[in-house]
């Protein structure tokens, strides 16, 4: 297609290589549209490859085909982090995957937002929707500090807030290996200063960040993933609550190496450029 | 065996009873409306369900099996008389059954039940309860009346109770909720909204129904065909014209200018999906569908193209 040898990546050809259940429209059940993918995915491959020149670490982690949780921390306040993670698993593997974020309740409310994110395959986190998705053998991913996490300011860019636990019983509930992933650089490309809690709320969203140059675009900082070795927990998803924080803890305690690993690496690579 | 049909003149009731025919059950219908020209082999009466006429013809003809489809939905009549017709009319159904010995009831409901909302899920299993009632009013009656219904399945142990909610239905009668909304001068859309749309084609309809007649399944079951589709793409690929508009200008355009009449409430519906899992049903009777999306989707644009209507 004209358009693809423009965009200087063969985007349709990935969509059609997708291995999701596509009927004769180009939408699946859950109403994923192989249009509205090439679109966003043909927008997607300059910011990912010239933009931020996201280098994906440890894809092989990431499974080829069947159910599977990416599961990351938050970096950088407008989602930068999920559509870079989206668009590595889609334009790295071979055949591509999609990875279903669960996207925040507000966006469904809000026009346009709603269409684009459902037609992209980000449905509203929901339990019954990811058990769904798993048990339809599809990819999710998963931030685990929710809005807190992309709430995160410039000096707490490197942290990690509290993770909900509901993922973990998800994963023991339905076999699913949790491929944690550290995700460096959201921080650096969005330095928020302030968020704006009152300001987002009156446009239906959670809240508004503030940077050092007041608008909320990100900087061509380089962005870098790192995928870990899967975990996979044995159980049924109704053990305690200590039980279930102990593996949340080895998940966090996974994402944390890895976003030192990538904070070390992007340091060597700095010096490297330096000399 | 003896079935009776309160709600036979409806387009797919109509199709069920000439199925329950064919294959030789003595199919007796009530209505309201007429059905002049009823096949041979089925008799229509042209009754009030809730006057005692109709309990009359429980008694003359002792049916073994009920398939009540004399509901209506919140467009096609207005407040106390819609909650008069479906809870009146579904509790003049079980009280005359259990009275005059009828085995198995079948309610047809629909998926509406469920509800549309921003952070409602896909894929409705039939233990969910209604959602979004608050901000749909006019769904109340016909969620009360699924409800009742299931309470057979307790208060009535020695009848089998079926519960149906059934997606919308596309075909050539141009019946229905979705038909209707399809047939206006132009679809109406909320500005950057275009949900999943659960539907199926009538004859798949008819065909679940007279296959819970003959399988009996007990219980609540979600009744749907092929995959959901969004909006846009149901109302292009039945050859119809798409107009989106805003939120609030839409509601005040309802049912002005060629637009298809729906209430403030029915907006959500537009905006998010309903769509049901009908897994538990083709497990507990083997129902599968004949046509797919496309098909459904063909054969409606080509009963009613675009300049017919």
């Amino acid at each position: 297609m004209r358009l693809d040898r423009l965009v200087g990546n063969d985007v349709a050809g990935r969509v059609d290589r997708l291995e999701l259940p596509f009927d004769a429209l180009g939408v699946d059940r859950y109403g994923i549209s192989k249009r509205y993918l090439a679109d966003a995915m043909r927008l997607a491959w300059p910011f990912y490859k010239y933009y931020f020149r996201v280098s994906a670490h440890g894809l092989d982690h990431v499974p080829a085909r069947g159910r599977g949780m990416l599961v990351g921390n938050h970096s950088g306040g407008v989602a930068i982090d999920a559509a870079m993670v989206l668009s590595a698993v889609f334009f790295e593997m071979d055949p591509p995957r999609l990875a279903q974020g669960m996207a925040e309740k507000f966006i469904n409310r809000v026009p346009f937002m709603s269409t684009w994110a459902s037609r992209l395959g980000q449905l509203t986190g929901l339990p019954e929707t990811a058990e769904q998705l798993l048990k339809d053998e599809r990819l999710l991913m998963v931030f685990p500090e929710g809005v807190r996490g992309t709430a995160k300011l410039y000096r707490e860019r490197w942290s990690l807030v509290d993770f909900g636990t509901g993922f973990v019983r998800l994963a023991l509930k339905t076999r699913t290996p949790i491929v944690p992933f550290g995700f460096i650089g959201g921080g650096d490309a969005l330095p928020t200063i302030v968020n704006l809690y009152r300001v987002g709320q009156a446009f239906g969203a959670p809240y508004l960040p503030v940077t050092a140059y007041l608008v909320p675009w990100p900087r061509p900082v380089p962005l870098e993933v790192h995928f870990g070795a899967p975990l996979l927990f044995s159980g049924t998803g109704n053990e305690d609550d200590e039980v279930v924080q102990s593996y949340v803890d080895q998940v966090k305690a996974a994402i944390a190496g890895l976003v030192e690993r990538g904070r070390a690496h992007r340091h060597e690579s700095r010096k490297g450029l330096s000399r | 065996m003896t079935v009776l049909i309160p709600g036979i003149a409806g387009a797919i009731a109509r199709q069920v009873a000439r199925r329950l025919a064919e294959s030789g059950h003595q199919v007796v219908g009530l209505d309201v409306r007429p059905w002049p020209d009823a096949p041979k082999g089925i008799e229509a009466h042209t009754v009030d369900l809730r006057k005692r006429a109709a309990e009359e013809l429980f008694r003359r003809f002792r049916p073994e099996a009920v398939v009540h489809m004399a509901t209506v939905s919140g467009l096609a009549r207005a407040g106390e008389e819609r909650y008069r017709i479906n809870l009146g009319g579904t509790r003049a159904v079980f009280e005359h059954a259990r009275r005059y010995g009828v085995k198995h009831v079948v309610f047809v409901g629909r998926h509406t039940y469920y509800g549309a909302g921003p952070d409602t899920p896909l894929y409705h299993t039939e233990d969910e309860p209604p959602q979004a009632l608050a901000s749909y009013p006019e769904l109340g009656d016909l969620v009360a009346a699924d409800l009742y219904a299931a309470t057979a399945l307790w208060r009535a142990p020695e009848m089998t109770t079926s519960i149906l909610r059934l997606v919308y239905t596309l075909g050539p009668s141009g019946s229905g909720t979705l038909a209707g909304f399809l047939r206006g001068r132009a679809v109406p859309l909320v500005l950057g909204f275009d949900p999943l749309f659960h539907f199926v084609h009538e004859d798949d309809a008819a065909k679940a129904i007279v296959t819970t007649v003959e399988k009996r399944p007990r219980g609540v079951f979600n009744i749907c065909g092929p995959q959901p589709v969004p909006l846009s793409l149901i109302a292009r690929h039945a050859g119809r014209p798409v107009l989106p508009l805003p939120e609030a200008l839409l509601g005040l355009l309802l049912g002005r200018a060629g637009l298809p009449r729906l209430s403030r409430g029915a907006l959500a519906h537009v905006k998010y999906p309903i769509v049901v899992d009908g897994t538990a049903f083709r497990a507990a009777t083997g129902f599968s569908h004949d046509f797919d999306e496309v098909a459904t989707l063909r054969g409606f644009a080509e009963h009613f193209p675009r300049n017919a209507d």
